[in-house]
C-alpha cells in the first residue's frame, strides 16, 4: 500500500511537470519592472525550495507551482513587504521545509552549531592525542656515534 | 538465451564470491597456503562471471529484447545507439550491476597485482572484498535483478529520461562508481589489518596506490557530474548540495584526508589508527552515499524510485559491513601502538591538522544532508536544508583548509619551523594580498567575499609554487641546475604540487561565480541583445529532427567589438514519448569565461533567451583535472612499481623497533 | 590519560554508527519524503469564495458547522481519477460532506470528468489560476483536506485516497471531531 502511494506521489510530481506548458524557471513576463524589487525578489526566489522537484530552487524550477510562488512573492513585494514579511507570506502557507536557508531555533541548534562543534572536538583530540603521545612514550637510549652519523644521513635525506 | 547466461553467471558470481569471503580468510587463519591462494583465482573468476553479466544486459539493450523487464522500462527501439548501451546504467538495477562491476574489476585488479604482499594479508583482503562482493551480488539477486522477464514481450520499451541522453552518461557513472566502489580496497586493507593486528609502513605503501587511484577517479567522476548539470539543466548551475552530490563528495573529503594520512604511517609509522579508520569511513560513506540515493528516504532529483524493501537490505550491507568493521576497530585499534614521535609543530602536525579539517568537513556535509532525516525521525517539524547553509558552514571551513596547504608542505618532518616557513612564504601572501586589495578596489562595492576567496586561493597557489621553487632551489643555483632539479624531482612531489594546485584553480573558479552576469528576455526573432560587452544577434529559428525528438534550433551570433566571434545554437528539444521537452545549451567557453545561452518557451512576441557570462567556470572543472591529473603522477612514481614495495618492506622491517 | 578512556574513544565510531543507522531504521518507516504536513494544521482554513461549475459555488465560511472534506482535484490529474471510486463510495457512505475545489482546469473539461465518472462532491469550487490552492498550501493534486466545525485543519492528505488511510486515519479523526 506505501508502495503505491509511492508511486503514486511520483506521478503526482511528474503530473504536474508534464501537464501544463513547462515555464521554464523565471520567465520574463514575471519580472519586476523595478530592478531594485526585482533583484530582491531573485534573491529570495534562490532561498526557497520547490516543492514539485524538490531539489530546485523557485527560482530554477519549471514547475507551475513554482511559477505561482514567483508570482506571489513578487506580489508581496510591490504591495511593500519586507523580505522577511514576503517570506513569512509563504512559510505561513508551505511550512519550513520550503526554506532552504534552515530556520536558527532550537530544532537546529544542532545543525547549525554541529560543524564548529565538531571541529573543535576533533581539534582539541588531536591535541590530547599529542600530548598522551609524548608522555607514554620513553626516552629512547642514547645513540652511539656511528648511530648518530647514520641518523644524520637518513635525515638529511628525508628531509630534502 | 544470451540472457539466461547473464543471469546464471550472476548467480555464480555469487557462489564463487562466497568462497572468496570464506576459505582465503580460513587460510590465512590456519595458515594454510592452498586455502589462501584461493582468494587470487576466485577474484578473477568473480570478475569474470560479472563481465558475462553486464555483456549480456547490454546485448539485450543493443537487441532492444522487450522481454527483459529492464529494456522495457528504460530502453526503446529509436533510442540512439550510445544510448542504448550507456542506457544499461541509467536506472537503479543496470547502475548495481555497473557497481558490482567495478567492486569484482577492483578485486580482481588486486588479485593480479598484490604479488608482493605477504600471502596472509592478500588473502584476508581478498576475502573481505569477497564478503563485500557477496552482499550485494545477493542485493542485485533478491530485490534488483535486471534479468528478470515479462512475457509476453512487450511491443516497445518506455525509453530512457531525455534527461540522461546525453554523453555525459556515457562517463559520469562510470568514473564515479569506479572511484566510489575503489575505496572498497582501501577498507579491505583496513579490515585485515585489523584483523592481523599489524599496520606498519608497509601496509600504508600497498593502500596508498589503490586510495590515490580511487580518489582521481572520484574527483573525475564528481567533476564530469557537476560539469554535466551545469550544461544540461538550462541556467548553468553546477552544484545544489543534492542529497546524491553530497553522498559523492563526502568519500571524497574523508579520501583526501585517507590519502594523505597514509602519507604519515608510510614515512614516520605514527597516525595508525587515523587511518585505519579514515579507510574505513571513506567506503563506509560510499555505502551510506547508496543507501540514501536507493532507499528513497532522502528526496533528490538523482534518486532512484522509491523502494523501502530495497532500502531496509542495503542498510542491513550497512550494518553487517559498517558495523562489523567499526566494531572490529573498537576491539583492535587500541592495540596498535605507533612509532614515530613528532612535535605538534611539524609536517605530521599538518598532516594531522588536515585529517581533522577534511573530516569536520565532511561531518558538516553529513550534518546537512541528513538532519531533515533525523529531525523527521524523532518527530521534529519538517525542515530542508539548502545551499545557504552550505555556503555558510562549509565555505568558512574551507578557509584554514586553503591557508594550511601552502604551510604543511613547506614544514619538515618530526619538528617543523613555522616562523622559518610563514616566513618564506612572504611573496605569496604579498601576491595574494595584493591581488585582493587590487581586485576590491576595482571592484568597490562587488561581492567581498568571492574577492577574499580568490585572494585566498591564489596564496595557496602561491604557496605550492614557492615550495616547489624552494625543492628546485630556483634563484639559489644555476638556472640550468634547477631546470635539472625540477625533472629529476620524485613524480610524487610533482603530483603533491599539480593536486594542491588543481584545487587552488577550483577554488578561484568557484568565487568567481559571484561575479557572472545574466539577461533574460523575450526577444523577437531577428532582435538584438547585450551582456558583458557581447552583441548577440537572435537570427532564426529551424526545426530539425532528430532520432527521437524534434527540435527547434536557435541560430544566434555572437560580437565582440563589432567583430563576429561565433555563432551558437541552443536548442529546445521534445521527446514523444515522454512527452517532455529538454534544452540544449550553446556554449562558449575559453578560460576566461563562459558564454552560455539557452532557449526558453516561444510565444506571440518571439522566444524567451537566458544568456549568462560566466567568468572563470571552466576553472573549476580545469582545477579539478590538474587535481585528477597530480594524483595519476604521482601513483607513476616509480617507488609504487612492484619490485620497489617489496625492497621497501624488507628495509623498513629490518629497521623498525619490535614494539608492536 | 588512563587506558580505560582511551579505549571509549574507540568506541565512539561504532556507537555514532548504531545511531545512525536506528535513525535510517526509523526513516525506512515513515513512509514518502516527498510527502509534507500542511503548514496550516489546527489553523483556520483560508478564506475563499469560488464560483461553482455551473451555479452556486463554494465559500469558507459557508462550510463551517460540522467537520468537511475538501478535494483539490483536476481533469487533468490522473491520480484523481484513482481516488475518484473511493470518493464516491465516501459520498454515498456520507460520513460527512465532500467538496471539492477544481484546481487549475476548464470547467468544460470538468463537467466531462464528472459526467464520466461521477460527481461525488456536494458543490464544487472553481480555482482557475490555483490562487486559493496556493493559499492552502497544495503542492500537487490531489490533495484533501480535512476541516473541522469551525473551519480548522485538521489534517491534509497528499495524494490520492487510499481504502486504508479512510480506514486508518480519517474514520478515526472523524470519532475525534465528533460525527461516527
Amino acid at each position: 500500500m506505501r508502495h503505491l502511494i509511492g508511486v503514486a506521489s511520483w506521478l503526482v510530481v511528474a503530473l504536474v511537470l508534464l501537464f501544463h506548458l513547462p515555464a521554464t524557471a523565471v520567465e520574463p513576463g514575471e519580472q519586476l519592472k523595478n530592478p531594485a524589487l526585482e533583484a530582491r525578489a531573485r534573491q529570495i526566489s534562490s532561498e526557497l525550495r520547490c516543492l514539485v522537484c524538490q531539489n530546485e530552487t523557485i527560482d530554477e524550477s519549471n514547475a507551475s507551482l513554482a511559477h505561482d510562488i514567483r508570482i506571489l512573492l513578487r506580489q508581496r513585494l510591490t504591495a511593500g513587504d519586507t523580505d522577511e514579511q514576503a517570506v513569512k507570506a509563504i512559510v505561513d502557507r508551505y511550512g519550513d521545509f520550503v526554506l532552504l536557508d534552515p530556520p536558527m531555533e532550537p530544532a537546529t541548534y544542532v545543525l547549525w552549531f554541529g560543524p564548529l562543534a565538531v571541529l573543535l572536538a576533533g581539534l582539541l583530540g588531536g591535541m590530547i592525542w599529542l600530548r598522551r603521545r609524548s608522555d607514554t612514550t620513553e626516552a629512547a637510549a642514547p645513540l652511539t656515534p656511528e648511530e648518530r652519523r647514520r641518523l644524520d644521513t637518513i635525515l638529511r635525506e628525508a628531509d630534502r | 538465451m544470451i540472457t539466461e547466461f547473464g543471469h546464471l553467471a550472476l548467480i555464480l558470481a555469487f557462489c564463487v564470491a562466497l568462497v572468496q569471503a570464506t576459505v582465503p580468510m580460513l587460510g590465512a587463519a590456519r595458515a594454510h597456503p592452498g586455502w589462501m591462494a584461493v582468494g587470487r583465482n576466485t577474484a578473477l573468476v568473480q570478475f569474470a562471471l560479472v563481465a558475462v553479466a553486464m555483456a549480456a544486459l547490454m546485448h539485450a539493450y543493443i537487441t532492444s529484447d522487450f522481454s527483459v523487464i529492464n529494456v522495457v522500462q528504460n530502453s526503446h527501439t529509436d533510442k540512439p545507439l550510445l544510448y542504448k548501451v550507456t542506457g544499461v546504467w541509467g536506472n537503479h538495477e543496470g547502475s548495481m550491476l555497473l557497481w558490482i562491476f567495478m567492486l569484482s574489476l577492483c578485486g580482481a585488479a588486486l588479485a593480479l597485482f598484490s604479488g608482493n604482499l605477504p600471502p596472509d594479508l592478500r588473502a584476508r583482503v581478498l576475502a573481505v572484498q569477497g564478503m563485500i562482493s557477496a552482499g550485494f551480488l545477493i542485493f542485485i539477486l533478491l530485490t534488483s535483478n535486471p534479468f528478470l522477464r515479462v512475457w509476453p514481450p512487450a511491443a516497445n520499451g518506455q525509453g530512457l529520461n531525455p534527461v540522461l541522453q546525453d554523453p555525459g552518461l556515457a562517463f559520469h557513472p562510470p568514473f564515479l562508481y569506479l572511484g566510489y566502489v575503489g575505496f572498497s580496497v582501501a577498507f579491505s586493507f583496513a579490515v585485515a589489518a585489523l584483523i592481523e593486528g599489524r599496520v606498519d609502513a608497509a601496509w600504508a605503501r600497498w593502500v596508498r596506490p589503490w586510495s590515490l587511484a580511487s580518489w582521481c577517479f572520484l574527483t573525475v567522476g564528481i567533476a564530469m557530474g557537476s560539469w554535466w548539470s551545469y550544461y544540461t539543466l538550462g541556467w548553468g548551475g553546477w552544484w545544489f548540495w543534492d542529497p546524491v552530490e553530497n553522498a559523492s563528495f563526502m568519500p571524497w573529503l574523508v579520501g583526501t584526508a585517507l590519502i594523505h594520512s597514509a602519507i604519515v604511517v608510510e614515512r614516520r609509522d605514527t597516525l595508525k589508527s587515523w587511518t585505519i579508520l579514515l579507510a574505513i569511513v571513506t567506503f563506509s560513506l560510499s555505502l551510506v552515499g547508496t543507501f540514501l540515493v536507493r532507499s528513497g528516504v532522502l528526496s533528490s532529483v538523482h534518486a532512484f524510485a522509491v523502494d523501502p524493501l530495497r532500502g531496509s537490505f542495503i542498510l542491513l550491507l550497512l550494518i553487517v559491513a559498517i558495523g562489523g568493521s567499526l566494531t572490529l576497530y573498537a576491539i583492535r585499534a587500541p592495540s596498535l601502538k605507533g612509532g614515530g614521535l613528532f612535535a605538534p609543530v611539524s609536517r605530521e602536525g599538518a598532516l594531522l591538522l588536515n585529517n581533522v579539517l577534511l573530516t569536520a568537513c565532511a561531518a558538516t556535509v553529513f550534518l546537512g544532508t541528513l538532519y531533515p532525516l533525523f529531525l523527521d525521525a524523532v518527530g521534529g517539524a519538517k525542515v530542508s536544508v539548502g545551499p545557504p547553509f552550505f555556503d555558510r558552514t562549509f565555505a568558512p571551513m574551507m578557509v584554514p583548509v586553503l591557508i594550511a596547504m601552502a604551510v604543511g608542505p613547506m614544514l619538515s618532518w618530526k619538528r617543523g619551523d613555522l616562523l622559518g616557513a610563514l616566513q618564506r612564504l612572504w611573496i605569496a601572501f604579498a601576491v595574494a594580498a595584493v591581488f585582493t586589495l587590487g581586485t576590491l578596489y576595482m571592484l568597490y562595492g562587488g561581492p567581498v567575499l568571492a574577492v577574499f576567496g580568490m585572494g585566498l586561493a591564489v596564496w595557496t597557489g602561491m604557496g605550492v609554487a614557492t615550495e616547489f621553487a624552494e625543492r628546485i632551489r630556483l634563484l639559489r643555483i644555476p638556472v640550468a641546475e634547477s631546470f635539472r632539479r625540477a625533472i629529476n624531482l620524485p613524480r610524487a612531489a610533482i603530483g603533491m604540487s599539480l593536486a594542491h594546485l588543481g584545487m587552488a584553480i577550483s577554488v578561484i573558479g568557484i568565487s568567481a561565480s559571484a561575479f557572472e552576469q545574466e539577461y533574460l528576455a523575450i526577444v523577437p526573432v531577428g532582435g538584438d541583445f547585450t551582456l558583458a560587452g557581447y552583441q548577440f544577434h537572435f537570427d532564426k529559428v529551424e526545426n530539425l529532427q532528430g532520432p527521437n525528438y524534434v527540435a527547434n534550433d536557435a541560430t544566434i551570433e555572437v560580437r565582440h567589438n563589432g567583430s563576429l566571434i561565433d555563432v551558437m545554437h541552443p536548442e529546445r528539444r521534445f521527446f514523444a514519448l515522454q512527452d517532455q521537452t529538454t534544452a540544449v545549451t550553446a556554449i562558449r567557453t575559453n578560460p576566461i569565461a563562459d558564454l552560455y545561452v539557452a532557449l526558453g518557451d516561444p510565444s506571440d512576441k518571439g522566444w524567451t533567451i537566458r544568456a549568462y557570462w560566466k567568468p572563470l567556470i571552466s576553472w573549476i572543472w580545469g582545477g579539478a583535472l590538474v587535481m585528477a591529473f597530480g594524483g595519476v603522477v604521482s601513483l607513476s612514481d616509480r617507488r609504487w612499481r612492484v619490485g620497489a614495495a617489496t625492497r621497501a618492506r624488507h628495509t623498513v622491517t629490518a629497521q623498525t623497533a619490535p614494539a608492536e | 590519560m588512563k587506558a580505560g578512556v582511551r579505549n571509549l574513544l574507540f568506541i565512539l565510531p561504532v556507537l555514532l554508527f548504531v545511531a545512525l543507522a536506528g535513525y535510517f531504521a526509523l526513516a525506512l518507516r515513515s513512509g514518502d519524503p516527498h510527502e509534507l504536513p500542511s503548514a496550516l494544521l489546527n489553523k483556520e482554513a483560508p478564506y475563499f469564495a469560488l464560483a461553482g461549475l455551473d451555479g452556486a459555488g463554494i465559500t469558507r465560511d459557508g462550510l463551517k458547522g460540522g467537520p468537511v472534506l475538501i478535494n483539490f482535484f483536476a481533469s487533468w490529474c490522473v491520480p484523481c481519477r484513482i481516488e475518484h471510486p473511493l470518493l464516491m463510495r465516501l459520498a454515498e457512505q456520507n460520513h460527512l460532506p465532500l467538496y471539492g475545489i477544481d484546481y487549475k482546469d476548464q470547467p468544460v473539461d470538468a463537467q466531462k470528468l464528472l459526467a464520466q465518472f461521477g460527481d461525488p462532491y456536494r458543490a464544487i469550487g472553481m480555482d482557475r489560476d490555483g490562487r486559493v490552492g496556493l493559499d492552502f498550501g497544495v503542492y500537487g493534486v490531489p490533495e484533501t483536506y480535512v476541516l473541522d466545525s469551525t473551519g480548522h485543519i485538521r489534517k491534509r492528505f497528499v495524494g490520492p485516497l487510499t481504502a486504508q488511510q479512510v480506514d486508518d486515519e480519517l474514520l478515526p479523526l472523524l470519532k475525534q471531531l465528533g460525527r461516527p
